[in-house]
């Protein structure tokens, strides 16, 4: 018998979310900011969904109202991807060691 | 670019977004962590663009609203102040949420461009994925609106709650699972849109009852929705990226959520009931004495912080408000200067975020090193001769420890009045958030410095 190919989804899922239990309990207390602008910025790998639906359909009309939410959709999950990983950057480049000549 | 391949490289980009998370484990590899979550993400998209192929002339379209996206995100990342960051952080989640919403919709509007079958016969595991990540993004959508509000104070901090809230609550959630299965058994698209309207609503009102200083766990846990969302989206693509992603996500916000509750001692569904504020502040008003306080000025506080050996600073969310991290930085180099030691601690919910305080100290390049968190520090308050409390009151409230009458009892709070002086930098005696009064303000060791924050501390500096 062939296993749904949807349970393995599942598991990667599953086990993904442990992952990320275990990752996320080994943050440090004081990068809490920069873990939720940087996870903010991954989850728009929904972008991926977002360029499908805009170039989805014939070359005639790129003007489909599926198309269109996928462009809509692109705009606004490349807002998050360049702004969270930015916005991280600069908060990380903050965090320093005291200087030895102090 | 074949499929097997394609999914080879979004696991690639998954585990690359594993990698960003765990570079965070310490400051020295976090920007490290940051380097590979971008590379996972320009592995997902370039994959992405291969993998569709035949490009129509659509792809300019894609590509325009890419760079249009990426140059306001890049612009907003430059330009915000830290002391925004709560603000920025719930207007990034409700993008998330309504770029779900809308790659959702148009999955459902065009079917084959996804592999799901053809409009009005769509699979049905696809078409349960589609409505879960639609709804989750429709209420991570309007339920960051309204934080954002809030936390712009556009909109007021204080719980908004009505008779039969609960019920209503209850009633839409149940009503979601209802249109769930009529969608499905039915393929009638008006079930989709009643759904997507009736998980705005929600959102709405789920955030709404919710008091200004419980917005830590609010931020949290949309955190935790968005990555949701991103999981239910997944499954309908069939994306390993995403089902990853989403899954870190969610249970990344889940874990904040849990730690900033565990930080008030409150239970996640006392949260979510909201009200607290509100309730709160009637029982605590009444049988109130005017009790003596002893006030003091700039000089006084330098001189006392002169003759201290140590000085522990307690910073909250008064320090951000009046922008008085750099400020507090300067006066920190002029005690260290004259051999004071100093350090910083920080308790988890301080501020409105979580490490929110950590941020802004980091902003005013104070080393890390010096920043300590509650557990670590709160033996050396014992030892120490001057807690400075800048911006920060309910998390030093000794109440939490010794009043099993006090809404906050139990709560973990730093033991400041062991100190042989405190320190407290506040506007008025006006009772904090969670409407208590402060038993700190009326002791015989603590003085009271009533300024704005930032030009208190200026003041301090120039007298030492």
């Amino acid at each position: 018998m062939e296993i749904d190919p949807f349970i393995f989804r599942l598991s990667i899922f599953i086990l993904s979310i442990f992952i990320g239990y275990y990752v996320v309990w080994s943050v440090t207390p004081s990068l809490h900011t920069p873990l939720m602008s940087v996870t903010n910025a991954i989850s728009s790998v929904i972008i991926v969904g977002a360029i499908i639906a805009g170039l989805a359909g014939n070359s005639d009309n790129v003007f489909t109202i599926s198309n269109i939410l996928g462009f809509l959709a692109i705009s606004l999950a490349s807002i998050n991807i360049f702004g969270g990983f930015l916005v991280t950057q600069r908060m990380l480049q903050m965090y320093k060691k005291k200087k030895k000549d102090k | 670019m074949s499929a097997d391949l394609s999914a080879i490289f979004y696991l690639i980009s998954g585990v690359l977004f594993i990698l960003a998370l765990r570079g965070l484990s310490s400051p020295q590899t976090s920007r490290q962590g940051n380097f590979f979550g971008i590379l996972g993400m320009t592995i997902a998209i370039t994959v992405t663009f291969l993998s569709v192929g035949s490009f129509s002339s659509g792809l300019i379209y894609v590509l325009i609203f890419l760079l249009i996206g990426g140059l306001i995100g890049a612009f907003i990342a430059y330009k915000i102040p830290m002391t925004a960051m709560p603000e920025l952080v719930a207007g990034f989640h409700s993008l998330v949420g309504l770029s779900a919403v809308f790659v959702a919709i148009s999955a459902f509007l065009n079917p084959e461009a996804f592999n799901l079958g053809s409009p009005g016969s769509i699979k049905l595991a696809s078409l349960i994925e589609m409505s879960i990540g639609a709804a989750v993004g429709a209420i991570t959508f309007s339920g960051s609106i309204i934080a954002f509000l809030k936390l712009q104070g556009i909109m007021s901090g204080s719980p908004i709650t009505f008779k039969g809230q609960h019920i209503l609550n209850a009633l839409l959630l149940i009503s979601i699972l209802v249109l769930t299965y009529l969608l499905c058994s039915t393929q009638s698209s008006n079930f989709f849109w009643i759904l997507l309207a009736v998980s705005f609503l929600i959102g709405f009102l789920l955030i709404i009852p919710i008091g200004g200083a419980d917005m830590p766990v609010v931020i949290s846990m949309l955190n935790s929705y968005s990555g949701w969302a991103a999981a239910g989206i997944g499954f309908t693509l069939e994306n390993t990226a995403l089902i990853i992603t989403g899954a870190l996500v969610g249970s990344s916000g889940a874990i904040l959520s849990y730690i900033m509750c565990k930080g008030m001692n409150r239970s996640f569904f006392n949260v979510i009931l909201g009200g607290f504020g509100a309730t709160e502040q009637s029982a605590s008003t009444e049988g109130k004495e005017h009790r003596p306080v002893k006030s003091g000025n700039a000089e006084d506080a330098a001189f006392l912080m002169k003759n201290a050996s140590s000085v522990i600073i307690v910073p909250g969310y008064g320090m951000a408000v009046a922008q008085a991290q750099h400020a507090l930085r300067e006066m920190v180099d002029t005690l260290k200067k004259n051999d004071i030691k100093v350090s910083y601690a920080i308790h988890p919910v301080a501020g409105r975020m979580p490490g929110h305080m950590n941020v802004l100290l980091a902003e005013a390049n104070v080393p890390y090193d010096e920043v300590f968190e509650l557990e670590e520090i709160n033996n050396d308050f014992a030892n120490a001769d001057v807690a400075f409390v800048i911006g920060a009151n309910d998390v030093t409230n000794p109440a939490a420890k010794n009043d099993p009458q006090s809404p906050i009892y139990g709560m973990p709070v730093l033991d400041v009045e062991k100190c042989k002086s405190v320190l407290f930098v506040k506007r008025s005696l006006s009772p904090g958030y969670a409407g208590i009064d402060n038993d700190l303000f009326y002791r015989e060791n603590t003085l009271m410095l009533f300024a704005d924050a930032k030009k208190m501390t200026e003041d301090i500096t120039k007298n030492l």
